[in-house]
Order: C-alpha cells, then sequence, then structure tokens
C-alpha cells in the first residue's frame, strides 16, 4: 500500500501548507498533545463570505486513527451541558492546537469523564 | 475521448481547503503506448489498442510479442482494445495521466470482487423472511415463495436465487478526478471504484 501512505503524507502537507498560508506565512506547529490534555482549538468559521477563527477549549479524551484519517475528541461543559467535538487532526478548518494545561491520566480513551461534573473531572485529570 | 489502463492501489481522502473530507480512490495508471490503431478502411471500425505494464521479451508468447515489435515497443503483460470516435491516436503515441485533468469526469471499468456462493439476502438484497419467533426457526435469510401453485407448475426462467456473487465487470461512471500527480502515475478519483486492489482498471475520458 506504498501509494497510499505516499497520498496520505501528501494530503498531510498540504494541509500544513494551507495553514501557513491562513497564518502570512508562518508554520503551524501543532503540538504533540495527549488524552488528559486541555486544548484550545482554533477552528475556522465560514459565515457568509467572512471567516473567523472560532475556539473550542476543552479535555482531550481520545484521538483514534492514523494518518490523513487521524481525529481527536474533546469534551467540555458549557453552561452545565457537557458538549463534544470530535476534530480531524488534519482538516485545514484546524488552524491551530494549544495546550493549555497537560493532564496526566492512565488511560487512552477517558471516556469515564462522560458521567463527572466539572469538579470531579478537574480532580481526575489534574 | 482518452484512455488508459492503470492499477486500483487503495482508497484514502483527502480535505479540501474549505476543510470537506473527500474519500478518493488510488489508480496508479500508464503509460500506456497505443499498439494498434483500428480504421474504418481496413478494419471497418474505429478503435486504439493500448498496453500497458511492461515485460521482459522471455515473457510472452511469440504472437503476443509480435503484436508490440510490429509497432516496435517492448511487450507489455496488458493489451486492450478501445473503440475510439476520431481518436486521432498514432501507433507509439504514449498516454498518461497528464492527459487527464482535475475536475473531469470519467468512468471506470473494473472486475468486482468475487464473493462465491452466496444467498438471496446478500445477492439480491431480498430482506429474508420476516420474522424470527411465529413458527420460524430456520430460514431467516430464505428466499420465502418461489411461484404459484399448480399452475404454472414450474418456477420462471430469471427468477432470483441464490449463486455465484461478484467476478462481474462493473463500470462506474461519472467519477470526478480529484488530483493527477503525473511523477508518480497516480490519478486520485472520487468515490469507490470495482476491484480489489492491484486489479487493472480501464479509464476511459468522454
Amino acid at each position: 500500500m506504498k501509494s497510499i501512505d505516499v497520498i496520505s503524507a501528501m494530503a498531510i502537507s498540504e494541509t500544513d501548507e494551507m495553514r501557513k498560508e491562513n497564518n502570512s506565512g508562518e508554520a503551524v506547529v501543532i503540538p504533540d498533545f495527549k488524552p488528559g490534555d486541555t486544548v484550545n482549538v482554533a477552528v475556522r468559521v465560514r459565515e457568509g463570505n467572512k471567516e473567523r477563527i472560532q475556539y473550542f477549549r476543552g479535555i482531550v479524551i481520545a484521538r483514534r486513527g492514523a494518518g490523513i484519517s487521524e481525529t481527536f475528541r474533546v469534551r467540555k461543559i458549557s453552561n452545565g451541558v457537557g458538549v463534544e467535538r470530535v476534530f480531524p487532526l488534519h482538516s485545514p478548518s484546524i488552524q491551530g492546537i494549544d495546550i493549555v494545561n497537560k493532564g496526566s491520566v492512565r488511560r487512552a480513551k477517558l471516556y469515564y469523564l462522560r458521567g463527572m461534573t466539572e469538579r470531579q473531572m478537574r480532580m481526575k485529570v489534574k | 475521448m482518452s484512455v488508459l489502463l492503470g492499477k486500483k492501489m487503495g482508497i484514502t481522502s483527502v480535505f479540501t481547503p474549505d476543510g470537506d473530507y473527500v474519500p478518493c480512490t488510488v489508480i496508479e495508471a500508464g503509460p500506456c503506448p497505443v499498439v494498434t490503431v483500428r480504421t474504418p478502411e481496413r478494419d471497418g471500425y474505429e478503435a486504439v489498442q493500448i498496453g500497458y505494464e511492461k515485460l521482459k521479451k522471455n515473457k510472452v508468447s511469440k504472437p503476443i510479442a509480435g503484436q508490440f515489435a510490429k509497432a516496435n515497443l517492448d511487450p507489455h503483460r496488458y493489451l486492450r482494445e478501445f473503440r475510439l470516435p476520431n481518436g486521432n491516436y498514432n501507433v507509439g503515441d504514449e498516454i498518461s495521466v497528464a492527459d487527464f485533468a482535475a475536475g473531469e469526469r470519467v468512468n471506470i471499468t473494473g472486475r468486482s470482487k468475487g464473493r462465491g456462493f452466496q444467498g438471496v439476502v446478500k445477492r439480491h438484497n431480498f430482506s429474508g423472511v420476516g420474522m424470527a419467533t411465529h413458527g420460524q426457526h430456520n430460514r431467516q435469510r430464505h428466499p420465502g415463495s418461489i411461484g404459484m401453485s399448480s399452475d404454472p407448475s414450474r418456477v420462471f426462467k430469471g427468477m432470483r436465487m441464490g449463486g455465484r456473487m461478484g467476478g462481474n465487470n462493473v463500470k462506474i461512471r461519472n467519477l470526478e478526478i480529484i488530483k493527477v500527480i503525473p511523477e508518480s502515475n497516480l490519478l486520485l478519483v472520487k468515490g469507490s471504484i470495482p476491484g480489489a486492489p492491484n486489479s487493472i482498471v480501464e479509464i476511459v475520458r468522454k
């Protein structure tokens, strides 16, 4: 499946290029984040002809997939309601990811956070 | 109109600048030399024969080798003929992915994966006998009735039943070309195409 991997790598670098273009020519470095980390994801949103950046801040509860299809799942509590979003890691709509806080957890998938309140989550993830 | 032979490499996805995620099939295609040109004057119809995948001279039988020798070409593993109305190709011309462009539409023909002997549920999308209870215990994926009674006393021809499935020639029309990479002879086509990875496919642009 060699040429498949080539295409996947090419598509990833194309995304990097697109991000660079939107960042006035400066390369965007996606940090190596893990489940448990609190991240701030910058998402480009299109409204009519205008484009703006929207931030989604929450705890990474899972990463899955490899290559171009890799995704990660971010959970936050918004006005008392749990909200989860799945982002494709290599989507050009993702303009950047900042690690706000490094968490320490013992699992790769933190689905057990779903039943918890914000306070319990903070205790667990640290 | 342009034709090409290639191999299905597999399926992956790419992103558009807007962030849309497009599933696509990677095809390694060409370069394909024109081996023979059929003309209305000599053959009664217009067509070209193109070869794909070079072979050593000792790998082909003499009659096949002669076909290629006539065109001053190395032998190729595959030789296919395509009807091409007013295709202005000459013997020895090379067709490659560079003759195709992103955004164009192509028809792709391949041999679908063989599924072996399959029942009516998989082969003809029957829904099976509906219930799991009420007296049904061993016929959930059965066809049900296949005909009437003593009149006509036979099963009509063409009644859909279980049998060999797959392994047919299947053409998918109007597939969009997402990307062309001439350096490595690759073609990215939106969606899926018939066949297993490494199987040969025919690509035709109208």
